[in-house]
């Protein structure tokens, strides 16, 4: 019955974006037996998105770097259980264990979604979703697209898509002007970032963009006719064909909770040599904090070297990232949400897009778990993980530790993380 | 691997570029991913694997979640069952 296979490793890293290949390759740098896994085909995460193909300067440099390493990749990984020291995957419908005596969970971030009329239409989807969609395919020459939010992805996706071809008609930011100057200001102190922000403000200088503007409404009838934007206690109506919105990013903590990882203020808790409070288990990236690719790259080289007891070289890097994480605050004052974009929603706007259930049934509750038991928000394949968000800065609500399977797997899979104790105490199984 | 490659979407033949995700070639073809439980029509959301929006049945699996899968030759995309 029991035909998964199982890998041994001295080193197992979840998430195959900067930190984690960074991890990974001074990992087994090192010496060390690695397993690295990632839930997309090719390495690079949502930032290098494409792999070895698609990349360029120091993406290029570490996929390169990576590849001479006898790290052990495994794509369309997604692990979705744990058990003491032992993962489970499902790799195209077989499920997969490693069993590893150091963990670094590099699992990365996902946009933030607030929910607005409209929301649900089809061509309506976040920032990050649409650069994502571009990078693998979506032609968008002509296109008229609004890019709206939050956050420094807003003008890296406009620039993107411009260079497609596609005619950005709006970008929409809720942070207000003096708030984003002053975020410029501070990322210009940054070696090399000047440049690249002179050559964004360079390339974007003939589209209209807003300050303290947020979409309110998406509108058409089958699918995205055009957006109502409020700005200036006024609200105008932007005919387009893709609406591209969300506002920020949120960690990917699920897999740290699952392992009893301590979190604080929402990130995963590290020490300097990014150890969490589970002695074994390491993190690195934008689950510690939101701070960019070169935060990312020095917290995984560090938890590369930490698991593989270099402390020394892992010492050296400590300067190096103090300073990168000044990014993480000038980010969280810079993009905070405003008050207003708490009363976006209608009573009939949809909140849990799984299950289709409106903030009406919804917003009478007084809790996430009230929620999901009477009206089955957050009870879908997604698990919460986009109304989650949300209702935890409309409401405040704490959406808690989650349960496996982290995500829908088949019955095949979740058979093979059964262990002999589930199988004499099947009373959590069976429900 | 070809620069173009044709896969099929609701029975439909189309031609996508290599490096196209099963999402991205429904998009393309101006077919929503899934119908909602209210019966809205929805198209692929956040792109990484995470909304489900996108799940469709690819070469008979269903529930395959289209933004992390890329097309091959001949694929078999629906999302109309």
């Amino acid at each position: 019955m029991n035909n998964s296979q199982t890998i041994r490793a001295d080193v197992a890293i979840v998430g195959a974006g900067p930190a984690g290949i960074a991890a990974a390759t001074v990992a087994a740098e090192s010496g060390k037996s690695v397993v690295l896994l990632d839930d997309n085909p090719q390495p690079g995460g949502q930032i290098w998105r494409g792999g070895a193909a698609a990349a360029k300067g120091s993406a290029a440099q570490w996929l390169a770097r990576l590849a001479r390493t006898s790290v052990h990749l495994i794509g369309d990984a997604r692990v979705f259980n744990a058990d003491g020291m032992t993962l489970f995957a499902e790799v195209r419908g077989n499920a997969v264990r490693v069993a590893a005596q150091k963990i670094i969970l590099a699992t990365g971030s996902r946009e933030r979604f607030l929910p607005f009329p409209g929301w649900t239409l089809p061509n309506v989807m976040g920032a990050g979703a649409f650069q994502a969609l571009m990078k693998t395919g979506l032609p968008v020459s002509g296109k008229r697209v609004v890019i709206a939010g939050t956050g420094p992805l807003l003008l890296a996706v406009a620039s993107y898509a411009v260079e497609r071809g596609a005619n950005v008609v709006a970008i929409a930011e809720q942070t207000s002007w003096l708030r984003f100057l002053g975020f410029g200001i501070s990322t210009s102190l940054v070696p090399g970032k000047a440049r690249e922000a002179i050559r964004l403000l360079w390339q974007l200088r003939h589209i209209p963009q807003y300050k303290s503007c947020w979409p309110v409404a998406a509108c058409g009838r089958n699918t995205l006719e055009s957006v109502r934007l409020s700005h200036g206690g006024t609200s105008a109506n932007v005919p387009c064909d893709y609406l591209a919105c969300g506002y920020h990013l949120v960690p990917c903590v699920e897999l740290a909770q699952l392992l009893g990882c301590r979190i604080l203020d929402g990130f995963v808790a590290t020490n300097d040599l990014q150890q969490s409070s589970m002695p074994n288990v390491y993190s690195a990236g934008e689950p510690t904090g939101i701070g960019g690719v070169e935060l990312s790259l020095l917290e995984g080289e560090i938890a590369g070297h930490s698991a593989a007891d270099q402390f020394a070289a892992a010492k050296d890097l400590f300067r190096r990232r103090s300073l990168a994480r000044r990014n993480v605050r000038a980010i969280a004052r810079a993009f905070a949400l405003r008050e207003e974009l708490k009363s976006i929603w209608q009573d009939e706007t949809i909140l849990c897009r799984c299950e289709d259930v409106s903030f009406g049934k919804v917003r009478t509750m007084d809790s996430w778990r009230a929620a999901k038991l009477h009206t089955r928000c957050g009870m879908g394949p997604c698990q919460g993980r986009i109304c989650g968000g949300a209702t935890e800065f409309l409401f405040g609500w704490n959406v808690g530790l989650p349960r496996p399977p982290l995500f829908p797997v088949s019955c095949s899979s979740l058979r093979q993380t059964l262990t002999e104790s589930d199988l004499s105490n099947s009373q959590g199984v069976s429900q | 691997m070809p620069d173009r490659l044709t896969v099929r979407v609701n029975g439909e033949t189309i031609e996508v570029e290599a490096g196209t995700t099963a999402a991205v070639a429904s998009l393309i073809a101006r077919v929503p991913s899934r119908t909602s439980v209210m019966g809205q029509p929805r198209t692929p959301f956040c792109g990484m694997g995470v909304c489900f929006e996108c799940r469709m049945i690819i070469d008979g699996i269903p529930h395959s979640k289209s933004c992390q899968i890329l097309v091959r030759p001949g694929m078999d995309i629906r999302t109309d069952e």
